[in-house]
């Protein structure tokens, strides 16, 4: 065995170039998956964590444009109706008994938090300027507790709205189109006409610009003031779960129970996960791309040394070389390039991916970002070193083959 | 006398491009210590029955012993360990691995045997490589030797496993008289002084005449 080492490293340093170039085949390979992977996953992971404790695990909401049965139907149930463009009833989104259903879900042991919470469309008056935006109207601690509002807070203290009832928290994307800094009064109006002045307590930043943007948060009394809406009135809830993953199923459990829509984040957010798994498949798709070529590069040098080697096969078995000598001797080749291409290539898919992250990126109003994230998980590194020494070893096991069954009768005789 | 290799009735056929019968039943028994040639017309089958012999053509009828054990039949990986430890070869080209040094040519069948430490088997190449009088090349590359140095380095490396018997085919075909002489030299003396069994294939008649036993082929067969 140790023979066969000896010769398969001669074989190697004999050929330094040959060598160094079927190395440097994977090394690009296995370099390049690193810094791609490293990147889409960071960038995933990033966007998915902003937009996954930016967004509740079930929502709860009186969906007013589901479809219904027309008046038609109802009363011509047998026949074949026709109704062209239906349009929702003028029914009020209001959630009944909004706060029992919210003390009979904080009761469920999977439940970490619930809140209820109504929102209104409003303008913020900015000079001549009207700035289209959102007011949440939230228990502003359970909405915390859900969000970590807390951890967000840019300026202000959090707690101070709970003694305003005309205070509100605004994003920092939003605080700064307005020109507005805490202690500070503006004026929103909303669609109906209702006019108020409120002062703005605080800043917070989510980190995604569709947020940040648009938001604020008031007292739920304040916006149901500024709807000018009862105390009962409560249009949503928000719901967190200790282990998200049992979303879908307690959302139909809800959607049951309360007989409102109930929806989980992953129909929620379907289009973001779908282009998780878009981006996933390709840095896949381009990784075992450049892995396959550096593969064909391995065949053919290995076809080519085996080729100009047939000599020494024939002598190494007339001299008492078994087949499996022969093939081990040219396997061992495949994955000594197949290691240290893969090795290099773990050492510069990790410098690349320190480059790119420490790569100032201006992330716009889109997402609050300065440079790339990427993703330093070991798991990738395992990947790339386990698929760049397959890929060569699969490589190597048919020029191997053909080395191990020549017949050291046809090439003496040859000569 | 001990005998060190016997055929019965080897038969070989090649089929291409035609059917024909380039061994037919050829019977033959070496002796230890004996250095024999085989001669006879270009074309008669000396290189094909050396292959036979040496196992490593398993394609043909009839029966192969050598050392006492009966070849024929065997697998590949039993004869491929059997070569190693019992036959040595001497090809007409100097076949070396030319990456390795002189010395580590010769070690190679040796470190495959195992029979030995590495520093054992290197002391033992470096005598094989003095007896051969070409100590003084021991570390050098192989490829860097001249004809007759490279088939003294192979004859040595023929030599390194004590093997049971040593099989040339035309070990001086491709050396200039000189060396011709040398090698043939050195193979008379191996013969005479440590009674090395010997079959080699040659087309020199001088050479011939030299050694201990002649035999004559012709199409196939053995004719004296
Ligand atoms: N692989 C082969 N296939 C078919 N015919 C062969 C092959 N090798 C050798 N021959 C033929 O077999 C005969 C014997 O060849 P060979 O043993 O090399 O002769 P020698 O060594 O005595 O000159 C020749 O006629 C040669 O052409
Ligand atoms: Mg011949």
């Amino acid at each position: 065995m140790k023979l066969v080492l000896e010769i398969a490293y001669v074989h190697l340093v004999a050929k330094p170039k040959q060598t160094i170039v079927a190395m440097l085949g994977v090394t690009f390979g296995i370099g390049m998956f690193i810094a791609l992977v490293g990147l889409m996953t960071g960038l995933n992971d990033f966007t998915e964590d902003v937009s996954m404790t930016s967004s509740p695990d079930i929502h709860i909401y009186n969906d007013i444009t589901a479809e219904r049965t027309s008046l038609l139907d109802e009363f011509n149930y047998a026949g074949f109706n026709v109704v062209h463009h239906q349009k929702p009833k003028n029914e009020s989104a209001k959630l009944r008994n909004a706060l029992q259903m919210v003390e009979t879900i904080r009761e469920d042991q999977r439940v970490y938090g619930a809140a209820p919470y109504i929102v209104s469309q409003v303008f913020y008056n900015y000079g001549p300027v009207q700035l289209n935006g959102q007011i949440f109207g939230v228990d502003i601690l359970e909405e915390s507790k859900l969000f970590d509002l807390q951890s967000k807070m840019k300026s202000g203290r959090m707690e101070e709205l709970l003694s305003n009832q005309d205070g509100i928290i605004v994003g920092t994307g939003l605080a700064r189109k307005l020109n507005a800094v805490p202690g500070d009064r503006v004026v929103i109006t909303t669609p109906q006409g209702y006019t108020m002045s409120l002062k703005i307590l605080g800043t917070f930043q989510m980190g995604l610009g569709a947020l940040d943007n648009v938001r604020a948060y008031a007292n739920i009394g304040t916006v149901q003031t500024i709807l000018q809406e009862n105390q009962t009135y409560i249009t949503d809830i928000n719901i967190k779960l200790k282990d998200r993953s049992l979303a879908k199923a307690m959302a139909a459990d809800y959607q049951q129970m309360f007989s409102y829509k109930s929806e989980d984040w992953e129909t929620a957010n379907a289009t973001f996960l779908t282009g998780v798994i878009i981006r996933n498949i390709i840095t896949y798709a381009v990784s075992f791309t450049l892995l396959i070529v550096a593969g064909f590069g391995i065949y053919n040098i290995l076809t080519m040394t085996i080729y100009n080697k047939m000599k020494d096969i024939a002598i190494l078995k007339a001299m008492g070389f078994a087949g499996r000598d022969v093939r081990l001797i040219f396997l061992i080749q495949a994955l000594v390039i197949g290691l240290i291409g893969s090795l290099a290539g773990l050492l510069i898919g990790f410098m690349l991916s320190v480059l790119i992250s420490r790569a100032p990126f201006e992330g716009g109003d889109v997402v609050s970002l300065d440079h790339f994230p990427v993703n330093f998980d070991p798991l990738f590194y395992l990947i790339g070193i386990v698929f760049g020494v397959v890929t060569t070893t699969v490589a190597g096991l048919m020029p191997s083959r053909k080395a191990a069954v020549v017949d050291p009768i046809e090439i003496i005789r040859g000569q | 006398m001990e005998r060190v290799l016997h055929t019965y009735k080897i038969t070989k056929y090649f089929y291409e491009p035609e059917k024909f019968k380039v061994l037919n039943e050829i019977d033959l028994t070496v002796y230890k210590g004996e250095f024999l040639s085989l001669v006879g017309k270009s074309g008669c089958g000396k290189s094909t029955l050396m292959y036979v012999l040496s196992t490593m053509d398993t394609d043909y009828e009839g029966e192969l012993e050598i050392a006492g054990t009966r070849v024929t039949g065997k697998d590949q990986n039993f004869l491929a360990a059997f070569r190693n430890r019992h036959i040595g070869f001497v090809f007409q080209f100097h076949y070396l691995l030319p990456e390795f040094t002189a010395l580590q040519n010769v070690m190679i069948p040796a470190l495959k045997l195992g029979h030995y430490t590495r520093e054992e088997v290197e002391s033992r190449a470096y005598q094989k490589l003095e007896t051969l009088g070409v100590k003084d090349q021991a570390l050098k590359n192989a490829s860097k030797l001249s004809g007759g140095q490279q088939q003294r380095v192979a004859i040595a490396r023929a030599l390194i496993n004590d093997p049971d018997i040593i099989m040339g085919d035309e070990p001086t075909g491709n050396l200039d008289s000189h060396n011709s002489n040398i090698v043939f030299d050195i193979l008379r003396e191996l013969s005479q002084n440590f009674h090395q069994t010997i079959v080699a294939v040659t087309h020199d008649e001088e050479f011939a005449r030299r050694t201990d036993r002649v035999v004559e082929m012709s199409d196939g067969r053995i004719i004296s």
